[in-house]
């Protein structure tokens, strides 16, 4: 800590990605008496002291917001636009002068991969969103639901789905390496002395994303330029910044045996997370307890269901349905006129008027109204509706054919999936012995909530999910949890990812948690073939429950054959509240509620030093990396252990087989 | 030429020093190379003998007000709340109530553009119509007064108008060759 350090945080979000900085000046600034290294054992000892000396500040992204228009906001929205090569002026879609520069670096990264056309013009931020407005079929959105998505080649040019033939689709991937790449350009053009390549940059991730998604966004860092790279899980990161926000005074408000639920509801997904105070040694810890599943549910959803409603009664007013242009600008209209009518319960209603597309405004525009009643029975009762904590979310079997698509929620009530994530995760109250959970309590009982995302500035939203979480303790004979007040909605995840940054060199108190999965691969059971059955398997744990990072986990006993040159497919799978299976446990039978199955992984040994078809004896090695991810390797039972020795385990497998 | 205009004893001193600084600092001396040598038309016209207020009015130039600037702020307008379309309609033809309806969508549009891209304060705090009392030294350009003008500060009267200034404002960047005077693009739908 000589030199003033600078941390970066950026939130890679489903509709929008932001960047902050966290600056913290040198300790001699600060105290002149005490040298770094004392101040550094002082921070150690009180992070309250150093957590109001880094200032957090969001960077403003310049992006087209029309064309040839540039604007610096705080926001870049996450939208992809694959103009048409006539569809624009040239000079009205240069964003700055490096850009020209980065493009051509950029390709030829993007050629070594997917073969991307250098002279493939794409837009991102507000622009792109604008364009895609009116022209949805070059519009690419949503890409990090896709990158969680295991039903998909993420690598592939998928995007956008329903494009025309000649426009030039991209990957999920690729759409996330653009946003990261637009604002790593934005920031090194606007600080040429501090190239973001590198910084410390610190990028959020949903807390639900599985290993391989965990992987993709790594890579996708790795691709835009970005070389010290940390994922952080978004609820974490909205704690943290609402822990360097609270200025020190979160000691008066966070105790020893709280348990803190993170409710972060996105534009596209709903996160939640579980973190306790514990105690060690005098000092108070903080640890992730707990992870929700990952819930494709969000504001978007609201919006769009409003605008169902909304738009219906319109279209019977006129007798004529709605083309989509006219639509979109319905669920324009509704977003706006619904956070008016959440902000405060008096309003009755409010007007909504979709305006015509012709330059004639008067007489044309169609005008309707958002009632205060319809924003109860679709939002409150539809995504927010009070329910008993025994309550699962509604699931209806799939069709046998999915169609290539986003895995949206079934269910869409937040307090079901709520109540859900609380009862599978009672358990972990058991590893928290510090924190006062009843001792017949049939769920976890949160403490404290802090809310997080643009859902949530509705104080109806928040008061909402607060009274069914107080009913479901107090049936308990618990007491209500209380809100951890003041949390900047939109700009937390990137606060709170800069700030970690500062935290990780020792600036302030850590989350602690490790992994907050364990996983398992498939393995057949031996057992005789039965004709017409599929063979059973077992599942055996290859990583366990909360390893920190940098640890490893070997499964010694298990061993497996793998033919060199051939890749060789393991189911994979997961669970969120089996804590106590060590490595190499093995599992005859789980419920679906506790183990889910997550896309297959592939193992493949390189021919050099074998001869191909040859099987190889070897066993599995999980590695919690440094950056976030996880690693599994595969190590040949005859080497001595070398690190040379063991093949990486893919997570992510390409699917070739999907139906568009 | 905001500037009072130099006594001889003070350009004396400015041409002694301007001397030396252009033989001893060649970046000083590119600068004064760079003046252009004959000054701008009006400041060659003779000033009026006996005008005694030469030094305490100073004499102002006139610019034109960028119109770029202007062309932009009524795209922005027109772009986010429909402004040119509702401006350029005949209001005489519909009723208040079809008027009405398209003004909300005028006034959400352009108020979240105008909010985005100013920042405005009141220039006076208190309630309108409340007395206030003006003090002597007053900025005549934020505080106009009206009605019985007459006497001297400090002035005390009602408040009609609380004023409105921009402490900020954040126009966008354009790039070069940008075609201010579009508007609004014609659109077709393919």
């Amino acid at each position: 800590m000589s030199d003033v350090s600078l941390s970066i945080g950026i939130d890679l979000g489903t509709t929008h990605t932001a960047l902050a900085t966290a600056c913290v000046a040198p300790p001699e600034d600060r105290d002149p008496k005490s040298s770094a290294v004392d101040s550094a054992i002082r921070s150690a000892v009180d992070p309250s002291v150093d957590s109001s000396a880094a200032s957090v500040s969001i960077f403003q992204v310049p992006q087209l917001v029309a064309p040839g228009e540039v604007e610096a906001l705080s926001l870049l929205p996450s939208f992809l636009y694959v103009p048409h090569a006539q569809e624009l002026r040239p000079v009205d879609t240069q964003l700055h002068r490096a850009d020209t520069q980065l493009h051509r670096v950029d390709t030829q990264l993007h050629r070594a991969d997917e073969d991307v056309a250098a002279e493939e013009l794409r837009i991102a931020g507000v622009l792109a969103r604008e364009l895609g407005a009116k022209t949805p079929s070059r519009l690419v959105s949503s890409a990090k639901s896709w990158l969680c998505h295991s039903g998909v080649d993420r690598r592939a040019p998928l995007l956008p789905l329903d494009a025309p033939e000649d426009v030039r689709r991209v990957s999920p991937l690729d759409a996330s390496v653009h946003y990261l790449r637009h604002i790593a350009s934005a920031w090194s053009e606007a600080h040429p002395e501090l190239p973001l390549s590198e910084q410390e940059v610190v990028i959020t991730v949903p807390a639900s994303f599985d290993p391989a998604a965990r992987d993709l966004t790594a890579d996708a860092a790795r691709l835009a330029g970005l070389t010290k790279v940390t994922l952080l899980e978004e609820p974490q990161a909205a704690l943290y910044s609402w822990l360097e926000q609270s200025q020190g005074a979160w000691r008066d408000q966070i105790q020893v045996g709280d348990v803190i639920l993170v409710v972060d509801v996105g534009g596209g997904t709903t996160d939640l997370s579980l973190i306790a105070a514990l105690e060690n040694e005098g000092r108070l810890e903080l640890h992730r307890v707990a992870v929700g599943d990952h819930i494709l549910l969000g504001g978007d959803n609201m919006d769009l269901t409003l605008a169902h409603v909304v738009g219906a009664k319109v279209e019977q007013q006129r007798g004529r349905p709605l083309d989509p242009w006219q639509m979109r600008a319905v669920a324009h209209a509704c977003r706006a006129a619904k956070e008016s009518l959440l902000a405060q319960e008096e309003v009755e209603s409010v007007p909504v008027v979709v305006p015509s597309r012709g330059s004639k405004l008067i007489g044309t525009s169609l005008r309707t109204e958002l009632t205060w009643r319809e924003v109860q029975d679709v939002i409150l009762a539809g995504f927010f509706p009070p329910c008993e904590v025994s309550e699962k979310p509604h699931t209806r079997p799939r069709g046998a054919l999915t169609q290539l698509g986003l895995p949206y929620a079934q269910d869409a009530a937040i307090t079901r999936h709520l109540a859900a994530f609380l009862s599978r995760q009672v358990a972990a109250a058991d590893s928290l012995r510090q924190t006062e959970q009843a001792e017949s309590a049939a769920f976890l009982h949160p403490t404290a909530v802090l809310f997080n995302g643009g859902v949530f500035r509705s104080p109806v939203l928040r008061s909402r999910i607060l009274e069914v979480l107080a009913g479901w303790v107090k049936q308990d004979g618990g007491a209500p949890p209380r809100v951890l007040e003041g949390a900047d909605l939109e700009h937390a995840v990137a606060r709170g990812a800069a700030y970690y940054g500062f935290v990780r060199r020792g600036g302030g108190v850590r989350i602690r948690g490790g992994t907050a999965r364990a996983y398992y691969v498939g393995v057949e059971r031996a057992m005789p073939a039965v004709p017409g059955m599929q063979p059973s398997i077992q599942a055996l744990c290859v990583a366990p429950f909360g390893m920190e990072e940098g640890t490893t986990a070997d499964a010694p006993e298990a061993e497996f054959g793998l033919v060199v040159g051939e890749p060789v497919h393991f189911r994979f799978f997961s669970s969120s509240v089996r804590r106590e299976d060590a490595s190499g446990t093995l599992l005859d039978w789980w419920s679906p509620d506790e183990v889910v199955e997550l896309g297959e992984i592939a193992a493949t040994l390189p021919v050099s030093g074998y001869r191909p078809g040859e099987v190889v004896p070897v066993r599995l090695r999980a590695t919690a990396t440094e950056v976030g991810t996880l690693r599994l390797e595969a190590i040949p039972q005859d080497s001595s252990g070398d690190m040379q020795d063991a093949w990486n385990v893919e997570l992510e497998v390409r699917q070739q087989n999907y139906e568009r | 030429m905001s500037e009072p205009r130099l006594s001889l004893f003070a350009r004396m001193v400015l041409a002694w020093t301007a001397f030396f600084r252009t033989i001893f600092d060649a970046e000083f001396a590119a600068s004064v190379r760079r003046i252009p040598l004959s000054l701008p038309q009006e400041a060659e016209e003779p000033q009026p003998v006996d005008e005694p207020a030469d030094e305490t009015r100073p004499r102002t130039t006139f610019e034109q007000v960028p119109v770029d600037a202007a062309l932009i702020l009524l795209g922005l307008l027109q772009r986010d709340g429909r402004f040119v379309d509702f401006l350029e309609e005949d209001v005489a033809a519909f009723s208040d109530a079809e008027v009405g309806a398209a003004a909300r969508v005028v006034h959400e549009g352009c108020q979240r553009a105008l909010r985005e891209h100013f920042t405005l304060t009141c220039i006076r705090e208190e309630e309108e119509g409340a007395q206030v009392t003006i003090e002597d030294g007053f900025d005549a350009g934020e505080i106009r007064l009206t009605g019985r003008v007459s006497g001297s500060a400090p002035f005390r009267g009602a408040l009609q108008h609380r004023g409105w200034k921009v402490t900020e404002a954040r126009l966008p960047q354009v790039a070069q060759g940008h075609e201010f005077r579009v508007l609004a693009p014609a659109e077709v739908e393919l």
